[in-house]
């Protein structure tokens, strides 16, 4: 059976909520949304989902819509109240990364120095609390050694070194599980630095080191899981019939 | 009960120059426009702003009256980024406070609350902690446990804008979402509330359920009705955003001299000036961007509100 490269980076974001029970799960970005719908119609039934607005939906509306293009609502959410979610640490997230270094500290807040920065970002929006509170995944489309750096200039998500020497009171709660790219799949050693787990079909172990700011461990990868017949037909006739997923990651 | 309603004369006049004022409404959702209209057209500057940002922090940043900015975010939902804020970020131009959302909501409450701060894990082993040295942690007295403890957020005045309120400032949401603007009633020494129209208190609860009487006249200083008065960001279910002129608006911050004939074009008269320049715009077949193709944020970058969080989430 074909599938595309944005076909397998949907089923490695929907494998990082295989487990993950009956929690909240957060998707920034086309193809952790995807995935997530895709884990809820598979292995994980009980997830729960937003509609990205005021709302969890039992029954979703469209990929990148909102309640109200349909689907049906079974609690609300407003914003004070995904705070009070968080916390409870009933929630798992896959956010988007501008930069990310070894550890997996990510910033999404700003280039160069903070005070007067080169660019300015989106700000450290939820990262900083997601990390302390629950697992969070990121979701890279651009694997590149623009977002794989030596060390990232606002630390904004919380990275493995810093949860160590950050107290009982950060450590506690905090998770990080993989980094899914349009090349492949990290994870995290025992050392807490990023390593490839897998590469995508067609990618090479090389190819992904090249595009890595630092060194990256590629011993035993191996590749990335073929989506099966069922997920693809989940991804293109319910998931995603817009392919709205090879706009983030074409060809 | 007092009357409490005024003109949007009256109250921009009661603001003070190196006022704390604190914004309601989230990003381009029920901000109060026509306040923060009001307020440029006043010479109060120096302000030390606080919001969960969108174009209210843009318009008073690109007017020179901040010198101070707290914020948990700045962003105009459908396009990722305010311009004026991101310019006045790369360009130094003001101080800045930056904060994860979750800790910017226990500076509110910790604020309401009259407390100087409230334990939150939310930013430990982050730089938020760099970036705002004057941040302290807390020990649990019951545990090893340390928190950051995060200031509350006082304000001399807020600004929010709901649906309906009557005129002794009852205030109702008719939306999906409150945000947070009883918190900061609740966090300031003065209210004021704006919203679409004035009702009697008899009508508020006639078609909608009473939980939607989101703040009680108890916290509120005064009432102005301006209608359509969150303009250009959304007030549902009175009306949804105004993308064209939104994707107008940050066209034209991009660029010096199309900022001026912005600021010529709607914001050089009064209130019913705008109204009828906006309804000019669209007569015109206006649908924004200023002539700059591309204006529209890319989506899904990052931990986005709604414009990313539709596709995702609104928030990280």
């Amino acid at each position: 059976m074909e599938f595309t490269r944005a076909e397998v980076c949907v089923t490695a974001a929907s494998d990082t909520w295989r487990d993950a029970g009956e929690v909240l799960a957060h998707a920034v970005g086309t193809v952790p949304a995807a995935g997530a719908r895709l884990a809820r119609l598979t292995h994980s039934p009980d997830l729960v989902l937003s509609d990205g607005e005021a709302f969890l939906m039992s029954e979703l509306p469209p990929l990148g819509q909102t309640a109200a293009a349909g689907g049906v609502i079974e609690a609300w959410l407003p914003y004070r109240r995904v705070f009070d979610v968080l916390q409870t640490g009933r929630r798992q997230s896959m956010m988007g990364a501008s930069q990310l270094d070894r550890y997996g500290n990510q910033n999404i807040s700003a280039i160069g120095d903070w005070r007067r920065p080169s660019r300015q970002l989106i700000g450290v929006r939820g990262a900083p609390g997601n990390t302390v509170n629950h697992r969070t995944d990121y979701w890279v489309p651009n694997h590149s050694t623009r977002v794989f750096v030596e060390s990232v200039d606002v630390v904004s998500g919380v990275g493995n070194d810093r949860a160590r020497t950050g107290g009982p009171a950060a450590r506690r709660f905090h998770r990080l599980g993989v980094v899914v790219t349009d090349l492949a799949v990290l994870d995290y050693g025992p050392d807490g630095r990023l390593r490839i787990r897998s590469v995508h079909p067609g990618v090479t172990v090389r190819q992904v080191q090249e595009c890595t700011g630092f060194p990256l461990d590629g011993t035993g990868a191996g590749e990335t899981r073929a989506p099966t017949a069922e997920e693809l037909r989940l991804i293109r006739e319910v998931v995603d019939p817009g392919s709205l997923r090879s706009r983030e990651v074409p060809g | 009960m007092r009357d409490k309603t005024m003109s949007l004369e009256d109250f921009a006049s009661a603001i003070e120059p190196g006022a704390t004022v604190g914004i309601g409404g989230w990003g381009s959702r029920r901000k109060p426009m026509a306040l923060v209209r009001a307020l440029l057209r006043t010479d109060v500057t120096d302000l030390t702003v606080v919001s969960l940002g969108g174009p209210d922090v843009g318009l008073l940043c690109a007017a020179g009256k901040v010198r101070r900015l707290v914020y948990g975010f700045v962003s105009l939902d459908s396009i990722a980024l305010d311009p004026h804020f991101r310019a006045a970020r790369e360009s130094g131009a003001v101080e800045t406070a930056e904060y994860d959302e979750g800790m910017f909501v226990a500076g509110l409450r910790a604020a309401a609350q009259r407390l100087s701060f409230l334990p939150t894990r939310a930013g430990l082993g982050s730089d938020v902690l760099t970036m705002n040295p004057d941040l302290r942690t807390v020990s649990s007295p019951y545990d090893d446990e340390e928190y950051v403890a995060m200031p509350a957020l006082r304000m001399d005045v807020a600004l929010i804008h709901l649906n309906r309120a009557d005129a002794a400032g009852n205030g109702q949401y008719l939306g999906p979402d409150p945000y947070f603007d009883d918190l900061y009633a609740m966090a300031a020494d003065r209210c004021y509330l704006s919203c679409e129209r004035i009702v009697p208190t008899g009508d508020l609860v006639r078609d909608a359920p009473v939980q939607s009487l989101l703040v009680s006249r108890m916290h509120v200083t005064g009432v102005v009705e301006t209608p359509r008065g969150a303009h250009f960001t959304s007030c549902v279910p009175d009306y949804d955003r105004d993308e064209a002129f939104q994707r107008e608006y940050a066209g034209a911050a991009k660029d010096p001299a199309a900022w001026r004939r912005f600021e010529e074009s709607f914001l050089r008269g009064d209130e019913a000036d705008y109204r009828a320049a906006v309804a000019g715009f669209h007569d015109a077949g206006g649908t924004g961007g200023a002539g700059i193709p591309g204006c529209a944020g890319r989506i899904g970058e990052t931990d986005g509100p709604r414009g990313t969080r539709g596709i995702g989430e609104r928030r990280g």
